[in-house]
């Protein structure tokens, strides 16, 4: 399953641990999973209203920011990131 | 002075006929004849000339605003002020391309509503038939401020009793979610200045710092800085009968410009083209829209053109600095050199709105070192002053000043070459970075081991006084969706259009990476910048990405017509195209030597053999390489007067791979020269007011030519495997490490630790002082 890091102040609202094993084979799928979880995690990562990761948000795959977001497949022993998106000068 | 050597490859092994050259740009006879258009050239018939009234107070609620007097004047044509510019919710939402913005707070940086932030804030506009009319309509425009208490720096806004920039602003706690927000009316939380508050943590501190042998602690300060482009930010909005508007205007991305500008006037964004014109400089402030919403808004009114351009004050005083910041840190080592642990926290001032680069600082300030314990914190503080924008690795050059300078000090304390101590901790691949993910392929140790045997480095010192420093400095780089299109001409040349504002020469660096797989000379290749309704869209030219995602593009592009022009040739020879291969601009049966056609032969024949070809490239590539430089400054410095003088300076980089070396060393070398005067000289001198006092390039002093010796230049090549070229970003990094790096020369020259930006004379002689008690 793939490996969740959960950032440190999710990890304080929701009561997460540090890492969790989420069922999932893409990143849309790993977050509805991590939400019957953790209740209210999901708030955090995803916005309703875009249907896309929180405004901000990167998701991180395997190292590599994900340019395709909650479409992005995630293989069985993937490890992923939530991180504020970088932008630069 | 020392000789210059242009450059020292020094991984390459791969050979091309294209990349890795040095042709003449492609603007360049343009832009040095007078002939490139920037954005204030631009002229329309019946155009009307605009001006922006704005705030004398850096902080102040606005009571009334009476526009009558100014409207009624002959020769002015309309008057705009908040009340004309769309002001969505204040939730922060993402564009559909990914970019996030808050709108509510986009809008009323452009354009003042109930309070303004900063002093030359803008409150009202006014186009008229000429610019000396739209000024003196300025003054009749009557403002009624009541003037509030401005809250100008970091700490003082975080303070409990601190009066309030927005009293509804919502405090973030997520490094995960950028701050950005105002409170829900229904929830009855009070305001704050903290937009956000975030960390990340790895490991475990305490066990961290009792393995240590040796720990340092530091704190600096840094002041606000400009990006100081020569180009001032101008923009044209014309209307069409349809209802449809078309801007022009420089920027780092006009389709944020398009899109920015049809949230804020209220229409679709199909309705809007947004065309790019030459661009004066930006390093991530032209990233932002100022002018375009407002032109377009006035031109609505006067049903004319309207040209708006800022003055070099409005620049300074209204559009983004980067953040004053307050950075502190704790390493602990072993006495072998060996980090325990590390702590940073950040404290960066975001100016009128949230948004300061702190997380990207957050991101870059340990990423370049394997420690197994770290902690890292940041705050978004708003205060009363503009706005901040991206500068160049935004928030990587001040965190990289308080840690460098703190690796210095370990390095002196354990008595270890400080080249040494930091390839004793270099992240390697595969290494965790603080913030959790781990790292890629990269160049770190070979930049570290170039920047070792390098002459300068290995040089003795000549002279009293005089101090060599070394640091580096990590960017992470980015990328982006990107598009290109090729035309194939009947001549065999190529008519490249691309979706990126070409700043640093990224023309040449785009068009290369198309002739190599095309295999023709780069100088038949004409690229071209396409407007919004004329290319695919492109993110912005920013996080080094240029050369990267729309090299991707037009090599996609290129390998598109490539296919193409084997199935023509394969026609052609009535053969299958299997048996036809395409290689150094020639197309040839691999069988039958007989069978061979140039690409210009070809190109000459597309029309009758299938019409015309069209290369296509629309790509949204990960894997932007990360990189870090590393610089060394020798420095001489007058202990009478305070001066710092710049002798010999090396910066030393990873480049992945240099499609246009000299681009890159430009790029390196005004990248430093950049971080030399945001170490030495600049910063934003506010009065108690909250007013800047030097805005203006006579006393806001950038170094110029006269001012520093050749910056040497060493590229290093450790190619980024996700590029087909190895291409890493190149023009962020260089600015990180100049203020460590002058920093610890100072010390090594006087035995003085500099920790407050500018290390000007003023500053340096206090240091001074306060060392020799007196």
């Amino acid at each position: 399953m793939p490996d969740v890091w959960i950032p440190a102040q999710m990890q304080r609202i929701t009561g997460a641990p540090d890492r969790v094993q989420v069922e999932g084979a893409t990143v849309r799928q790993v977050i509805n999973n991590l939400e019957r979880m953790h209740p209210g995690i999901k708030e955090l990562l995803y916005d309703e209203e875009l249907d896309d990761l929180t405004p901000g948000l990167a998701v991180i795959v395997d190292g590599d920011v994900s340019q395709l977001g909650l479409m992005e497949r995630v293989s069985e022993d993937a490890e992923m990131h939530f991180l504020p998106a970088i932008g630069g000068g | 002075m020392p000789d210059y050597t242009p450059n020292m490859v020094l991984t390459s092994d791969k050979q091309y006929k294209v990349v890795g050259t040095r042709p003449v740009r492609h603007d360049g006879a343009d832009k040095v004849t007078g002939l490139a258009r920037y954005s204030a050239d631009l002229n329309l018939p019946g155009m009307l000339y605009g001006k922006v009234l704005r705030s004398p107070h850096a902080h102040a609620r606005i009571k009334s605003i009476d526009t009558s007097k100014a409207e009624a004047m002959p020769g002015v044509r309309a008057v705009v002020t908040g009340a004309d510019i769309v002001e969505p919710t204040g939730r922060a939402s993402d564009l559909a391309e990914g970019a996030m913005i808050n709108f509510k707070f986009l809008s009323n940086n452009i354009m003042a509503q109930d309070k303004a932030l900063y002093k030359g804030h803008a409150i009202a506009a006014v186009a008229a038939v000429n610019a000396h009319l739209a000024e003196e309509a300025l003054s009749r425009i009557e403002v009624e401020y009541e003037v509030l208490p401005p809250v100008m720096h970091a700490r003082e806004a975080m303070a409990d009793d601190a009066t309030l920039v927005h009293e509804r602003l919502a405090a973030g706690h997520s490094a995960a979610t950028r701050a950005g927000g105002v409170l829900d009316d229904d929830d009855a939380s009070t305001g704050t200045n903290i937009a956000n508050h975030f960390e990340f943590r790895m490991g475990d501190m305490d066990t961290g710092f009792a393995d240590a042998d040796v720990v340092v602690e530091r704190s600096v300060s840094t002041s606000a800085v400009h990006q100081g482009y020569i180009e001032p930010h101008a923009g044209t909005a014309m209307w069409h009968d349809d209802g449809n508007l078309t801007i022009w205007s420089s920027s780092q991305g006009h389709f944020t410009v398009r899109d920015h500008t049809a949230r804020l006037v209220g229409i679709p964004v199909s309705k809007v083209k947004a065309i790019p014109m030459e661009i004066g400089g930006g390093f991530g402030a032209k990233l932002a829209v100022y002018m375009e919403p407002v032109a377009a808004l006035l031109a609505r009114k006067a049903h004319a053109p309207v040209k708006l351009a800022m003055n070099r004050t409005e620049v300074f005083e209204a559009t983004g600095p980067t953040s004053g910041t307050e950075i502190s840190c704790k390493i602990g080592a072993t006495s072998d050199g060996k980090i325990t642990a590390a702590e940073v926290h950040l404290i960066f001032e975001a100016g009128a709105f949230p948004g300061s680069p702190v997380p990207g600082a957050a991101n870059c300030v340990l990423a370049a070192y394997d420690i197994p314990n770290t902690w890292i914190e940041g705050y978004d503080i708003v205060v009363n002053r503009p706005k901040t924008a991206a500068y160049r690795a935004p928030g990587s050059p001040a965190a990289a000043y308080c840690v460098e300078v703190a690796l210095d000090e370990l390095a002196e304390k354990l008595g270890i070459d400080p080249i040494d101590l930091r390839l004793i901790n270099s992240a390697k691949e595969g290494t965790r970075r603080p913030t959790g993910p781990l790292t890629p392929k990269v160049g770190y140790v070979e930049t570290l081991e170039a920047t070792k045997a390098h002459p300068h480095y290995t040089a003795g010192k000549d002279g009293k006084r005089r101090g060599r420093g070394v640091a580096s400095g990590f960017w992470g780089n980015n990328t982006g969706p990107s598009a290109a299109v090729a035309l194939v001409n009947p001549d065999g040349t190529v008519t490249l259009t691309e979706g990126s504002p070409d700043i640093g020469g990224t023309r040449a660096s785009v068009s290369q990476q198309l002739a190599e797989v095309l295999g023709i000379p780069v100088e038949d290749v004409n690229p071209q910048i396409g407007d919004t309704d004329s290319i695919g869209f492109t993110s912005n030219t920013g996080g080094s990405s240029v050369t990267f995602k729309t090299g991707f593009a037009a090599y996609t592009a290129a390998q598109d017509i490539r296919q193409q022009m084997i199935a023509r040739a394969a026609r052609i020879w009535e053969v299958e195209p299997e048996e036809v291969e395409f290689e150094d601009g020639v197309l040839k049966h691999r069988a039958d030597d007989q069978l061979q056609m140039t690409f210009q032969q070809l190109a000459a024949r597309q029309v009758p053999t299938g019409g015309p070809i069209v290369g296509r490239g629309g790509v949204n590539p990960g894997g932007a390489g990360p990189c870090i430089g590393v610089h060394i400054v020798d420095v001489e410095v007058d202990e009478d007067t305070g001066k710092v003088e710049i002798v010999r300076y090396t910066a030393v980089q990873d480049a992945g791979k240099a499609i246009h070396p000299s681009y890159v060393e430009g790029q390196i070398q005004g990248g430093a020269v950049q971080g030399i005067g945001w170490a030495l000289n600049e910063e934003y001198y506010t009065n108690d007011q909250g007013h800047m006092v030097n805005s203006s390039f006579l006393d806001y002093r950038m170094p110029t030519s006269l001012d520093l010796p050749m910056i040497d230049t060493c590229i290093v090549e450790v190619d980024n495997p996700n590029h087909p070229y190895g291409v890493r970003g190149v023009g962020e990094v260089p600015i990180v490490p100049p203020m460590a790096a002058i920093a610890n020369a100072i010390y090594d020259a006087i035995g003085v630790r500099l920790t407050v930006l500018p290390m000007n004379p003023g500053n340096v002689l206090e240091a001074l002082w306060e060392k020799n008690g007196s």
